[in-house]
């Protein structure tokens, strides 16, 4: 019988794609609720048994941007019709629209604080893991460590201590201020992800280019970077997720205009009744974002493109 | 095209001493090889003068100019290194232009093109310029790497064993085309190998490193037929120099300890009995391998010699080397 170590039977393969999809099913499974749930109706949204078949309506989208009053007949006659699809939504719930909500801003708030603390992880971390990796930095080893024990205890542990720090330093509810926090939690993580990445690029490569007429930053920056954008990607992807989806130093530190979308989100239901569309709503649109950005950084998720030229 | 020097040059790296106070001089339009077994200090010299590592003593100068804190950049040095380090995330044809676009050089595409073109064609390579450097072989990532360096016109060239892993056809023609460059371009060369053939034919000098130090520094036919120790004796000549006690053929001089034969200084047919043990024909050589008073002996007869194993053959020296107990030659 014939048997290859790199093919494996057919059998195998049929349970290993069952595996896959069952996985698949549990991990998208709630991300399919919440995208079905942000379009039903209030009380489809509660219905119990859940309505897998339901007619489809914006009310959620429309509940999640604008703020309601519960019309009264005088309202409505000072209104007049409704002039928007939209407004007739929020007619047909019988409320009418008093203006857009706040979710619109939470959310700007949210692609300023999560990219920019992204991005200042990025350039921060892969200096220092440049450093760490390349130079002999005194109490390196010291230093990795301390920089790792950062991340041993839950950040929320110093939330008391960083609150006063925000208050004295006027960094409250700042964008700056969540920036830097976020930047700050993150970057031990960049830290070790990106010197790992970095190590594993022969430094030989540099020395050809210093060689080559090169000094030492335009290598980092034509041979180097070049090379290690595999790791860049996958480590600004865990920041990103991180200072997207944080939600304790969010609602500890921030109130009006640094508020990013995750505190903002609850706060939907209580406007109103257990606005679960609108909720869902919310979060749908909260995930585009990361999903975006982990799209267009796949190609780079794939390893294995850049080694192999230096002869071991 | 300039003069390198190497004046007391000493490199430790923790504990191992690579470097061990060197001093030579490669002179303008030498092709010099440094020649020694692995860790003799080959690739550090190369280093220094590259300004890859500093010397912690000692100074390097390349064309008069003193080269401490230069950066390699502002050497003025092309190097090819033994591990290729092509560039993985560009194409042959990028890796190749790498060094003409550099801040220092900014070559015009025009010449850029030009000098690729020829560099390629030349190293035979010009139907892979738009390949991706890691969907090369290994020869022929050697080659780009040797191209790399080519495509300069650099003060000083420095090669780490650039072609090792070549075969042994666009070997020999790689030699004589190196070696024509060299001569052609009148540029400083300095090559590292330990492949004896390459620096007999290509080097106008060699330098002999062992352990860290340079044991002897000069034209491949004085190292050859002048060594200044065993060990240098035994780093040229196919088959190896064979060295016996210096008193088993008698009219030793005095202090000898060992005698040296190169297959050249045994006369055969004359003098005292050897016995055949086996006899490899090379084709255009025959290896003899003897026995002679308990010690084995290995030398080079006719090509269409009648000798096979069993047989007897009277050997004499001639004009040999006499070595002293710390391995240096009697004059």
């Amino acid at each position: 019988m014939s048997y290859s170590i790199t093919e494996p039977g057919k059998g195998i393969k049929w349970v290993a794609g069952i595996l896959v999809v069952c996985y698949a099913l549990i991990t998208i499974a709630p991300l399919l609720w919440i995208i079905a749930t942000g379009f039903k109706s209030g009380p489809d949204s509660i219905a119990y048994p859940p309505k897998v078949v339901f007619e489809p309506t914006l009310e959620g989208y429309v509940n999640l941007f604008t703020d309601r009053t519960r019309a009264t007949s005088d309202m409505l006659e000072a209104a007049g019709p409704p002039e928007t699809w939209y407004e007739q939504i929020a007619r047909d719930q019988g409320t009418v629209i008093t203006g857009a909500s706040r979710y619109g801003e939470r959310f700007l708030n949210s692609i300023i604080i999560g990219f920019g603390s992204t991005a200042l992880c990025m350039i921060l971390g892969t200096a220092a893991a440049y450093a760490f990796s390349r130079f002999r930095v005194p109490l390196k080893d010291d230093l990795l460590f301390f920089i790792l024990s950062t991340r041993m205890m839950p950040p929320i542990a110093v939330a008391i201590p960083i609150f006063l720090m925000f208050r004295n330093l006027g960094l409250n509810d700042t964008h700056l201020g969540m920036i830097l926090l976020y930047t700050a939690v993150n970057l031990s993580l960049s830290v070790w992800l990106l010197k790992g990445f970095i190590d594993e690029i022969p430094v030989e490569y540099e020395e050809a280019a210093l060689i080559d007429g090169y000094t030492r930053f335009q290598a980092f920056y034509k041979v180097v970077l070049p090379q290690a954008a595999t790791g860049i990607a996958s480590t600004a992807i865990f920041c990103l997720i991180f200072a997207w989806n944080e939600y304790a130093f969010a609602v500890l530190l921030t109130s009006g205009t640094a508020q990013t979308a995750p505190p903002f989100i609850p706060t939907i239901i209580g406007t109103s009744g257990k606005d679960w569309p609108a909720v869902a709503a919310g979060a749908t649109i909260f995930l585009v974002p990361v999903m975006i950005f982990t799209i267009l950084l796949r190609k780079h998720l794939l390893r294995g493109i850049t080694f192999g030229a230096v002869r071991k | 095209m300039a003069e390198v020097t190497l004046t007391g040059i000493t490199k430790r790296y923790g504990n191992d001493v690579a470097l061990n106070d060197v001093t030579m001089t490669v002179p303008d339009g030498s092709f010099v090889v440094l020649l020694g077994p692995t860790g003799a200090g080959k690739t550090t010299t190369l280093r220094m003068v590259s300004g890859l590592d500093t010397p912690d003593l000692g100074t390097v100068t390349i064309g008069g100019r003193d080269m401490a804190g230069l950066m390699p950049a502002q050497r003025d040095v092309a190097m090819v290194f033994q591990q290729y380090s092509l560039y993985p995330h560009l194409t042959v044809r990028q890796n190749l232009e790498f060094p003409l676009k550099s801040p220092i050089l900014k070559t015009s595409q025009k010449e850029i093109d030009r000098k690729v073109g020829e560099v390629g064609e030349m190293l035979q390579i010009s139907h892979k310029l738009d390949n991706k450097a890691t969907a090369l072989s290994g020869g022929e990532m050697q080659r780009v790497s040797i191209g790399r360096a080519l495509v300069r016109d650099p003060a000083v060239f420095l090669m780490d064993e650039p072609l090792s892993s070549l075969d042994a056809k666009l070997r020999a023609d790689l030699r004589v085309e190196l070696k024509s460059i060299q001569a052609d371009s009148g540029a400083t060369l300095l090559y590292v190998t330990h492949d004896q053939i390459e620096a007999m034919t290509m080097a106008t000098h060699v330098g002999v490193l062992d352990k860290g130090r340079l044991v002897q520094f000069g034209p491949p036919r004085e190292i050859y037929e002048q060594p200044v120790s065993i060990y240098a004796a035994s780093r040229l000549g196919q088959p190896r120099i064979n060295v016996l006690p210096a008193e088993v053929f008698g009219g030793a001089p005095e202090g000898a300890r060992t005698i040296g034969l190169r297959p050249e200084q045994i006369r055969q047919g004359d003098g005292e009995e050897s016995r055949v043990e086996r006899v490899e024909r090379l084709g255009d050589q025959t290896r003899l391998h003897l026995r002679f008073k308990s010690h084995d002996i290995v030398t080079v007869t006719d090509a269409h010699t009648e000798l096979k194993p069993g047989d007897r053959v009277k050997i004499r020296p001639e004009k040999p080397f006499y070595f002293d107990a710390s391995g240096a030659r009697l004059a």
